[in-house]
This record gives structure tokens, C-alpha cells and sequence, in this order.
């Protein structure tokens, strides 16, 4: 579209609704420095300790389950990233280059994920997991501490469920654009399949791979419905933690974890950009 | 005196550039068109002929100067209130309309009764030869195929004049030849004003009853194709259509309406002048390379001498490039008139070159 | 071996695939066709499954229970899908605006826009909500702000009573989805071919007419995109409705949540959903196949 002159009342209401975007960020960021413990009321800056404003900040780092829940939260969604996004390219290569048995069945089961409510989805992995824990369990007749449980490992293999369909998704889309002919001219020029996939398909497919991936990493460290029910003690990610705390006594060191939380955002993705804009 | 169908008088157009100065589109343009011509906007790109267009269409609005269509201002009436109708470059077709929707638009937005809408529909696709294709998709249609779409989503409006913006560009070679023919017959058929616009020149010569010439946001020269081809008016527009040779000389003698031009090299021409100039004046003639004849010929008063410096055989002509005492190249254009393969010269070889001085003109600009 | 599967590549296709469908047949087909053997079961006195075939928890859902009719958990179902469907249409119509007016911006003031709408994404999703709470309960941003405006003008003031409330559930809502909205409208309307606009404008077509005839058509695989995104998480939401409604608002999610794990009635949290998620399929498949393009789902 052209750019035209605007209508003013457009205008008005764009700017009306980016208000309302973000009102409850800023919320969030002004009150992580109220100086009420409870939080209810703005009740001036806080100054307390060596941190002074920035006092709910500090608390934040001495908060032993903050940093346990952060530290999960990055393995699970390192890890979920790394092999979502393997296994997503492959299966996209697969679907967009080949053809073969049960391939229309493949597809609808690969997208099925992306229109299934995530709490059908973590109920049933539930359901899953406590059937197969209970029936080695009872199997394998295992003490107690050795016993099979919800945990890190769980949340790790279905972060990697719902992460797959939306990075093939994502690389599908990339692969559209893509010339088989360069392939062909590798291969004439005598580099065998597995050389071409790496000097020439890889190179060319890598953004798509690389949205796909941060994709995946943004699903995985946002999520909470899943993980709420796939995980166990031990495993608690920051959402779950939020959560948790909503229920008890909330203090301005979640604003001070949320404000943290956003900036931190920012910065990765402005240096994503950058990244981009260099290629 | 009757109307005419579209007169720009005065017409200046301004946009503000991409580093903040003001870009001046087109400068004091004064056109005026006759009903039930084919005209031709034709000039190179950025030289404001499809700038003109849009004003006469409404999309742009003079910055000064005013727009006439039948003798009404236009003032700022905006393009959904003009009676004239456009073909765009890009057919602009609504791909999630079917083609009889398409067509059907405008009456559409009009408030023709159905009725009216379907055969009015039939009639315009039956024009352009694509009867029976109201219930397909644009995107199920060739290029070509859109094209005559658009044509007949703009006729069907029975508007007082078509605008069409570059039509044919986008077609191959066989096509646009065709469809040339075919909006020739189209516009002799429907009988209104075509206004089209196109920086190939010889589409213009082939399909325009007049063609104005435009360069730098104005209008350099407007006539028939065959003025603007033998009677260039300045430089640009003799370089511009077709082939032209270029002689640089001076001015040493005036007699009426012709000059003699000096050349370097000792050369001397006598040239049509249309145009007042002085004697001592720097000027340049031209000469069309179809004028200028090896095979020597009575009528011919200019002669130039100098040596063949290359020869393309064409099939129907022989095209002979050649060097002048005193430097300055010229091409020779000779029809094969005879069956058997003849070089009127070869490589190397020194030719008298003649012309009259009815095909030479002094140009001062 | 290598050499056969050099030479077969309907071979090799299949390899490709075959760990992601690993990964789905465990953690999708499987977990889903429990799930459903589960809602065909009963529970016994522990809260452990008893695999039957039994349609009760199926009934019961419907509201046809042994006690005669009760409607309770069919208001929790159509309360659900009116909450979707008010959510989708009040995104709608704010989304639209937004994204019609950074399609027609410059563009290099595009990109900008488009990253001011996505940073609230980026904020983690329970966060957002708790902080709807702050500014809605009744000690709250907006009453506070509310009642010093009234102050000044020397108005009485009643403050909303807005947390918790099904209200603040809407609002939460909305404002998860907005985003989800706006981005695929954007796309799709910039997709447009700008000379369509002109060419209605050729054909006597006004800035109105030419909006409702041209642009929204042409804008719909967007809509109908975003609309996915909105109206299948909507649904399914617990969190929200949590929260914000405190436990007084139970959609189909909250009820899942709490037969599964608070009552412990893993066959009724089962047939909830699966009935969840044949709304869900239902709705999807009427959909697209009335408006949408798989393609343009793809895309956005």
C-alpha cells in the first residue's frame, strides 16, 4: 500500500490502542519501584538498602527459587530448541521435497498441534505419562526415589511436541522459494549429496532454520499451559513460578522480574535484528 | 469551433523528493486533444508522461494550471467523479472477483439496473473476443487475456475518454503486436478518445493519429507521426524516433528558408531551415540515414565524401556506417532493391554520399 | 545401505520425517486416543482410571445426569464459546484500524509500528495478566486514576468494581490477543496491489465503497488467520479466567484443570476434553472452508 494521507480519527484510534497495549507494561515497570511491600497502592519510590530504587532488583537475585526457575527455564528451552528445530527441518525437507507413503496423513499429524488447544494437548501428555510412569513403576517394582515422576525431562520432550509443527511450519515457508537448480549445479560440479546439503542448501534454508528456531524458543520460554501440566518438583519454570506466587503474597520483585524479563527480550531481539540486517 | 476532448493548459505538477527538495514533474505542459483520436503520451521514463496521465484521470492534481475534458474544469474532482476511465499498467484486476464482476464494477458503483449490468457485461467481453468467460478468476487468465479484461471493465462505462498507462509492456513481442492492431480496430469501433501512454516509439508511430513527444516534465513537440519524424523540432525528439544522423557546423550562408552549414573537413551542406538563425550560429543538421543514398541520384544536391567503416545486411535494407572528412560519422540506409546480393561498397572503400536539402534540417536546440 | 537410500528417495523421505513423527505419535496420537479411552471411563475411590465403556461423563457434560437435567456444565461449554466469540470480534475491531493504519504508513515507519505491537508479546503471558490485576481491582491504576479525575472535577466516585469479575476475564482476553490479530490483518492488507485502489477509484467507487468492496475482502485470509489464533486459545484458556475471575468464572478450561487435578476425576476431565477439543475442530473446519486458505494460515 502507498502511504496517503492519514485520516486523523485513524490515527486517534491507532494511537488509543497502542495505549492499551501498553498501559500494563508501563503498570508493571512503575510499580516495581513502589516503595509498598504489598503492592496494592504506589506509594513512592522505594529506597532501601545499597540498591536504593533498584531495591526490588537486588531482592530478585537473592531470590534462591527466581534463579532456580530462570536457570530451568533456559535449559528446557535451550534444549527443547536445539532438537525441535533438528527434527522441524528435517520433517519440513521431507514434506516439501519428497514424496512418499502416508504423506498427507504425516502432514495433518505434524499441524494437528497448532490447532489443538494446549490444555487438550498437556492433559493428554498427562494422561500419557502418568500411565506409562505408573505401569514401569509398578513394572520394575522401583523405590520411591528411584521412581519415574514428572519433571524436567517431561517438560523438555513436549515443549519439543508443540515446538515441531511451527518450525516446519516456519522453514516450509522458506523452502517454497528455493531453487533445486542450485543443488543440481553442486552435484555437476561434483560435490555428493551430503557435501551440497552442507555447503548449499544448509547456507540458503538458514534463516528460515534460524526463524523457526527462535520461534520455538520464544513458544518454549512463554509457555505455561503445557508445562503446567507436564511438570513436576524440581522443574518449575518462571511462568509456573509467577504463577505460583499470584496465589500467595505478590511483592514489587515480580514487577521487577517482569521489567527484567522485558528488557532482556528486547535486547535479544534488537540483537537479532542486527544480525539480520548484516545478511 | 468544437471542444476538445481533453485540454491541459498550463499544467505544472510538484512532488516533494526523497531528500526533502521539490522534484518538478511536469512543466507548463499545454496539450489539447481531439475527439475520437488516438494520442500518444511517448517520451522516456521520468520524462512526465504518466504523471500528465493521472492528472487527466484524477489520481494527481496539478499543482497549477487546469484540466479540461469536453470543455468542464476538473478542478480537484476526484477520479470517482470523471467521466473517463483507465487501463493500468499492471491490469489492476480484483483478484477475488470473478471476471464478470470485474467488468460489472463500475456499473455497478453507477447503480445500472442488473439487467442492464449483464448484457452491458456480454457486450464489452464480446468486444475484447472473451465471451463466456464472466465466471473465471483473473489469476485463471494469460496476460494478454487480462489485458482485454481490462479493456473491457474501462468500455463498458461508455466513458468520454480511455486513459491507458504503458498497456502493452508487460506483453511478448507477438502479443503486443497484435494487441496493437486490435486497440487500433478497438478505438475506430467504440469511436472515443484513446489517450495512451508508452516510451516505445514505434508503437506511437503505428497506432497514434497524433503523438506528443515529452522530455524532462514537457512537452517538446506534439503532431502526426509523420511530422514528428520528418520535422523534428529539436534534438531530443530527432533522436528520440527512429534513426537520425547529427552534423555539427556553423551557419555561412542564409538564403530564405535554407542555410548553408559548414562542416569541418572542409564540408558543405545545404539544409531546410525552419527555424531564424545567423550566420556564424553553431548548429546541428539532421539527415535520416534513409534519406542519404550511395547510388548516385540527380535530385541530390548535398555531397559528402569519406570512407565505409562498417556494412550490416538486414534483408531488406543495408545498413552502411561511414566516415566523413573532418571526422563526424554517419550511417546510410539502402533498401535491396535487387534480388541478387550487391554491396553498393565495401570495407574500407571511399563513397560519395548524397541527400536533398528537403531531408537535411538545421536544428538550433 | 547409504547406497539404497541414496537411490530411493521415497526412502529418504520417509527418514526425514520419521523422528518428528516419533515425536507426535508419542506425544499427540497416543496421549490423545488415552485421553479419549479415559473419557469413556469411570472413577474409582483413590481418583485412579477404571477402563470401561461408559458414555456418562459424556452426558453428564451435556447435562443429562442420573439426578435428571442439570445444565451446569453445559453453561460452562456455551459460556466458553461466548467468551471466544466476543473476544474475536471486539480483537476484530480493534485490530483492524491498527493494522490498516501501519499498512498505509510510510515504510520505514512500518517496521517500527509493527515491533511496538509485538514487544507486549514478549513479556511473559501470566505477567500480563497480573498486571490487568493491578490495574483493575478496586485499589487498583484505573480506579485510583478514575477517582483523582473525579476528585478534581468534584464528582462523586464509585469505583468500578471490575476484579474479579467476567468483564476483567474479556478485557485479559482481548488484550492476549490483540497482537495475534493485528499481525495477520497487517499482512494481508499489505499484500494489496495499491493500483487496486486506484482502479476502484476509476470505476466511480468512493473511499467507503472501495473499503468495503475491495480492501476487507481482499483482507479476509488475514482475518480469518488471526480469528485461528484467537478463537482456538480462547477457548481452551483457564489462566485467565483464573486469575482474573477469580474462582468464580469457569470456563471449559477451568474445568478440566480442576476434575483432573483438584476433584481428581480424571474420565469426566477427559470427556471435558475431548468435547473441548471437537469445538475446537468443528470450529476450524467450518471456518476455513468457508473463508480461508490454508496457505495463508501458513503465513501468518
Amino acid at each position: 500500500m502507498s502511504a496517503k494521507k492519514q485520516s486523523p480519527w485513524l490515527a486517534l484510534i491507532s494511537i488509543l490502542v497502542y495505549f492499551f497495549l501498553y498501559a500494563p507494561i508501563i503498570v508493571l515497570i512503575i510499580f516495581s519501584f513502589n516503595a509498598s511491600r504489598t503492592n496494592v497502592v504506589f506509594e513512592g519510590v522505594v529506597n532501601q538498602g545499597p540498591c536504593g530504587p533498584f531495591y526490588w532488583y537486588c531482592e530478585l537475585f537473592r531470590n534462591r527459587s527466581v534463579m532456580d526457575a530462570t536457570r530451568n527455564t533456559l535449559i528446557i528451552a535451550f534444549t527443547s530448541t536445539v532438537v525441535s528445530t533438528i527434527i522441524g527441518t528435517m520433517a519440513a525437507l521431507a514434506l516439501q521435497r519428497y514424496d512418499f507413503f502416508g504423506k498427507k496423513v504425516s502432514e495433518t499429524t505434524l499441524y494437528f498441534p497448532i490447532v489443538t488447544p494446549e490444555i487438550v494437548m498437556g492433559i493428554g501428555i498427562l494422561v500419557f505419562f502418568s500411565a506409562v510412569f505408573g505401569w514401569i513403576n509398578t513394572a520394575l517394582a522401583l523405590a520411591p526415589s528411584q521412581r519415574l515422576t514428572m519433571g524436567l525431562g517431561t517438560v523438555i520432550v513436549s515443549h519439543i511436541a508443540f515446538s515441531i509443527p511451527f518450525v516446519t511450519l516456519v522453514v516450509r515457508a522458506r523452502l517454497h522459494g528455493f531453487d533445486d537448480r542450485l543443488e543440481e549445479a553442486a552435484m555437476d560440479l561434483g560435490a555428493d549429496e551430503f557435501t551440497t546439503f552442507r555447503k548449499i542448501t544448509l547456507p540458503l534454508i538458514a534463516p528460515g532454520v534460524l526463524a523457526g528456531a527462535m520461534l520455538a524458543f520464544t513458544l518454549s520460554l512463554d509457555d505455561f499451559i503445557i508445562t503446567f501440566f507436564t511438570t513436576g518438583p524440581g522443574a518449575t519454570t518462571l511462568p509456573i513460578y509467577v504463577y505460583g506466587l499470584l496465589r500467595r503474597i505478590v511483592t514489587p520483585e515480580l514487577n521487577a522480574l517482569s521489567t527484567i524479563w522485558v528488557f532482556v527480550v528486547l535486547i535479544v531481539v534488537a540483537i537479532s535484528q542486527w544480525f539480520q540486517r548484516r545478511e | 469551433m468544437a471542444e476538445y476532448a481533453v485540454e491541459l493548459r498550463n499544467v505544472w505538477k510538484r512532488f516533494p523528493g526523497p531528500g526533502g527538495e521539490v522534484v518538478t514533474a511536469v512543466k507548463n505542459v499545454s496539450l489539447q486533444i481531439y475527439d475520437g483520436e488516438f494520442f500518444a503520451l511517448l517520451g522516456p521514463s521520468g520524462c512526465g508522461k504518466t504523471t500528465s496521465l493521472r492528472m487527466i484521470a484524477g489520481f494527481e492534481l496539478p499543482s497549477e494550471g487546469e484540466i479540461f475534458i469536453h470543455g468542464r474544469p476538473m478542478g480537484k474532482t476526484p477520479p470517482y467523479q470523471r467521466p473517463v476511465n483507465t487501463v493500468f499498467q499492471s491490469y489492476a484486476l480484483f483478484p477475488h472477483m470473478t471476471i464478470g464482476e470485474n467488468v460489472a464494477f463500475g456499473l455497478q458503483m453507477k447503480g445500472v439496473d442488473k439487467k442492464e449490468i449483464a448484457r452491458r457485461v456480454a457486450e464489452a467481453l464480446a468486444m475484447v473476443r472473451l465471451s463466456g468467460y464472466e465466471k473465471r478468476k483473473p489469476k485463471q487468465l494469460s496476460g494478454g487475456q487480462q489485458q482485454r479484461v481490462a479493456l473491457a471493465r474501462a468500455l463498458v462505462n461508455r466513458p468520454e475518454v480511455l486513459l491507458l498507462d504503458e498497456p502493452l509492456g508487460a506483453l511478448d513481442l507477438k502479443l503486443r503486436k497484435e494487441m496493437q492492431l486490435e486497440l487500433k480496430r478497438l478505438q475506430r469501433e467504440v469511436g472515443i478518445t484513446f489517450i495512451f501512454v508508452t516510451h516505445d516509439q514505434e508503437e506511437a508511430l503505428t497506432m497514434s493519429d497524433r503523438i506528443a513527444v515529452m522530455e524532462g516534465g514537457v512537452a517538446l513537440q506534439v503532431g502526426t507521426a509523420n511530422e514528428i519524424y520528418e520535422h523534428p523540432n529539436c534534438r531530443f525528439v530527432a533522436d528520440f524516433i527512429g534513426e537520425t544522423n547529427f552534423l555539427e557546423g556553423k551557419v555561412a550562408e542564409i538564403d530564405t528558408d535554407k542555410a548553408r552549414v559548414d562542416l569541418p573537413g572542409g564540408i558543405s551542406l545545404w539544409a531546410h531551415t525552419p527555424q531564424r538563425v545567423s550566420v556564424g550560429q553553431a548548429v546541428t543538421v539532421t539527415v535520416r540515414p534513409e534519406k542519404m543514398h550511395i547510388r548516385p541520384n540527380a535530385t541530390d544536391v548535398n555531397q559528402v565524401t569519406g570512407y565505409v567503416t562498417d556494412i550490416v545486411y538486414i534483408g531488406t535494407d543495408t545498413h552502411y556506417g561511414v566516415v566523413l572528412n573532418g571526422g563526424q560519422t554517419i550511417r546510410v540506409r539502402e533498401q535491396n532493391y535487387s534480388a541478387e546480393s550487391r554491396l553498393l561498397a565495401r570495407e574500407g572503400e571511399e563513397v560519395c554520399v548524397r541527400f536533398s536539402i528537403e531531408a537535411a534540417r538545421v536544428l538550433t536546440e | 545401505m547409504i547406497q539404497q537410500i541414496r537411490e530411493n528417495r521415497r526412502l529418504q523421505g520417509l527418514l526425514l520425517i520419521l523422528p518428528a513423527m516419533f515425536v507426535m505419535v508419542m506425544l499427540l496420537v497416543i496421549p490423545l486416543t488415552l485421553t479419549v479411552i479415559t473419557s469413556f471411563g469411570q472413577r474409582d475411590a483413590d481418583g485412579n482410571v477404571i477402563y470401561t465403556f461408559t458414555l456418562e461423563n459424556y452426558w453428564r457434560l451435556l447435562g443429562f445426569t442420573e439426578q435428571g437435567w442439570d445444565d451446569l456444565y453445559l453453561r460452562i461449554l456455551l459460556r466458553s464459546l461466548w467468551l471466544a466469540v466476543q473476544t474475536t470480534v471486539i480483537v476484530i475491531l480493534m485490530a483492524y484500524p491498527l493494522a490498516y493504519f501501519i499498512a498505509r504508513s510510510p515504510e520505514k515507519r512500518r517496521n517500527f509500528l509493527l515491533f511496538l505491537v509485538l514487544v507486549p508479546l514478549w513479556t511473559n503471558f501470566v505477567i500480563r495478566i497480573y498486571a490487568w490485576v493491578m490495574i483493575l481491582r478496586s485499589q487498583g491504576v484505573l480506579n485510583s486514576t478514575l477517582g483523582a479525575i473525579a476528585g478534581l472535577l468534584n464528582v462523586p466516585f464509585q469505583p468500578l468494581d471490575l476484579y474479579p469479575s467476567q468483564t476483567a476475564v474479556l478485557i485479559g482476553m482481548v488484550y492476549e490477543f490483540l497482537p495475534f490479530m493485528i499481525l495477520p490483518i497487517y499482512t494481508s492488507l499489505e499484500k494489496i496491489e495499491p493500483s487496486l485502489y486506484e482502479a476502484a477509484a476509476d470505476l466511480y467507487a468512493n473511499a467507503f465503497r472501495t473499503f468495503w468492496r475491495v480492501t476487507v475482502p481482499l483482507s479476509m485470509p488475514g482475518i480469518v488467520a488471526g480469528t485461528i489464533l484467537t478463537f482456538i486459545p480462547v477457548i481452551g484458556t483457564f489462566v485467565v479466567s483464573d486469575i482474573l475471575g477469580g474462582r468464580q468464572v469457569i470456563l471449559v478450561g477451568n474445568l478440566v484443570q480442576r476434575q483432573f487435578l483438584d476433584a481428581r476425576n480424571p474420565p469426566f476431565g477427559a470427556a471435558a476434553s475431548i468435547i473441548l477439543l471437537v469445538m475446537t475442530l468443528v470450529f476450524t473446519l467450518y471456518y476455513t472452508r468457508r473463508f480461508g486458505l490454508r496457505e495463508e494460515i501458513a503465513a501468518g
